[in-house]
């Protein structure tokens, strides 16, 4: 409830347009973002009902060209990049080389119809992008050729999410959204402006991600609502944002990701290739993880008992009260009506179905330990 | 947003109105419109119980929504003598009427000379803009 001015906030090209939709404007990761246009629970619903349209132009968007960018960022991520097909798009991790996170990104491979080459392009949270930048310059030295372009500025990035969200895309791609896979990215066109489609999001729903250059962000926005006006797309926040990706599972740097955090530990094994050879920046120390047997710590979902929601900080302890570790996101689940948690505790009590407690400000209320992800969405929405 | 002239406002967003037709005055507490709208989704809220005392600028509970926990400050001094009990149950009451069916606790005041510290409606309002 307090105001926040913040000197030096940087705006997305979407700025005006938020403030006309009635967005409540504050600053996240050194922008200026719509936390909600009016109601979080609202723009949240509407995003599992419907459609959501997010503006993710802060999310820092690198690219990579030369016969190497592939190679350069292997020595970065924590699945090869130069082994993706073109028009695929990958989630992986970088890691610190004591296996902690650097960041967790999405990684595509695009080729424009026009260009006879392939080029990379890297999505990663506005917060870590200043170091992402960094370790990539120290990893160019290797790389001359590579030539890499901070093309975040230049650009804008709006995410719609939910059930209908393909159909409205496709009203102006012309049916490029419906025809890519989940994890695919192609090119397509705005009125003869260059739109990247890819079929990616961070809600638990289906949808599409979509890359223009900033001076077209409004005109896409604009065309969006318009096109999804008869489907229910709503303008959603920071806000929706983060309780559909609780819901979802899935993880927040910052919160489930730091720096003393490794991929293991928070369960995306999936997303780390150590397969025999392969070396990139924490492999060793994700390698000598893995053969001692696994990490000691690990995320879990909470199901928290009653109506009051156990936030990040809140310590979690075992049934006889003793300490485990702390929550990490917590909120109030719009969809499941119930307070939901991640949390991280020794592997021991990581068993579905075990109960564990949540300290909520002095209160000590019971929780049970879930499978991630809390939602998931209804299939033929798939 | 609404904010009412015949009520005294605190700077962190609570209401007053005074009852003087019982003997100690009586003060009836809320929390404002634009509090309500600023707070966006409630979820969650714990009132004091009849018996407890209040001092004024203290906590005395808390309200929450799907974004983050807001505390509840006394505007006031005093003994708490009645509670809105029902209203954690029906949150939806205190965004419909805030100044009315959205009351949260009464108190008997004692000492009324914390009144002159509360803002009223155009001060209030004043701030409302500053802040919104």
């Amino acid at each position: 409830m307090t105001s926040t001015t913040t000197p030096e906030l940087r705006q997305t090209p979407l700025v005006d347009w938020h403030r006309a939709h009635g967005g409540q404007l504050v600053p996240f990761a050194g922008f200026e973002l719509p936390v909600h246009y009016g109601s979080i629970v609202g723009e949240h619903t509407a995003c599992r009902s419907a459609a959501a349209l997010f503006d993710v132009s802060h999310m820092g968007r690198l690219r990579f060209e030369g016969p190497r960018a592939g190679e350069l960022l292997d020595r970065l991520l924590t699945r090869p990049a130069s082994q993706l097909h073109v028009g695929t798009v990958r989630y992986a991790l970088v890691c610190h080389p004591d296996g902690g996170t650097v960041d967790d990104v999405l990684v595509s491979r695009l080729q424009p119809a026009s260009a006879s080459e392939s080029h990379f392009l890297l999505v990663v949270n506005a917060a870590n992008h200043p170091r992402i930048s960094r370790l990539i310059e120290q990893q160019s030295v290797d790389f001359p050729d590579v030539v890499s372009r901070d093309v975040t500025s230049d650009t804008a990035m709006l995410a719609v999410q939910g059930p209908r969200a393909v159909a409205i895309a496709d009203r102006l791609f012309h049916g490029a959204a419906g025809r890519l896979k989940y994890y695919r990215a192609t090119f397509a066109e705005l009125a003869g402006r260059p739109v990247v489609v890819s079929r990616t999001g961070y809600t638990g729903e289906d949808g599409v991600e979509l890359i223009v250059r900033a001076h077209d962000a409004v005109r896409l926005a604009d065309n969006l609502l318009l096109a999804g006006r008869e489907h229910g797309l709503q303008p959603a926040g920071l806000g929706a944002r983060d309780t559909l990706r609780l819901e979802a599972g899935m993880p927040l740097y910052g919160h489930e990701l730091d720096d003393q955090r490794d991929p293991l530990a928070a369960g995306l094994g999936f997303a780390v290739e150590l397969t025999p050879g392969r070396t990139f920046i924490g492999s060793d120390a994700l390698r000598s993880i893995v053969a001692s047997g696994g990490p000691s710590m690990v995320r879990i979902g909470l199901m928290v008992d009653g109506r009051r929601p156990a936030r990040e900080g809140a310590p979690v302890l075992s049934p006889q009260g003793n300490s485990l570790g702390l929550v990490t996101s917590g909120t109030f689940a719009p969809t499941l009506q119930r307070p939901i948690a991640m949390a991280y505790v020794p592997r021991e009590f990581a068993e579905p179905q075990g109960r564990l407690q949540v300290d909520i400000r002095g209160n000590l209320t019971d929780a049970t330990v879930v499978d991630l992800p809390f939602y998931r969405r209804p299939k033929d929405n798939a | 947003m609404s904010t009412p002239a015949e009520l005294k406002y605190a700077e962190t967003h609570e209401w007053v109105k005074v009852d003087r037709t019982s003997q100690p005055p009586q003060a009836v507490v809320g929390i404002t419109d634009f509090a309500v709208k600023q707070l966006n989704d409630l979820v969650y809220m714990e009132l004091p119980r009849v018996g407890q005392e209040l001092n004024a600028g203290k906590e005395f509970g808390e309200v929450e929504s799907v974004k983050a926990v807001s505390p509840l400050y006394a505007p006031l001094s005093g003994k708490v003598v009645a509670v809105n009990s029902d209203l954690p149950q029906d949150l939806d009451r205190l965004v419909k009427d805030p100044y009315g069916d959205g009351w949260l606790i009464k108190l008997e005041l004692t000492d009324e000379s914390g009144l002159d510290k509360l803002l009223d409606a155009d001060a209030y309002s004043k701030q409302c803009a500053a802040e919104g």
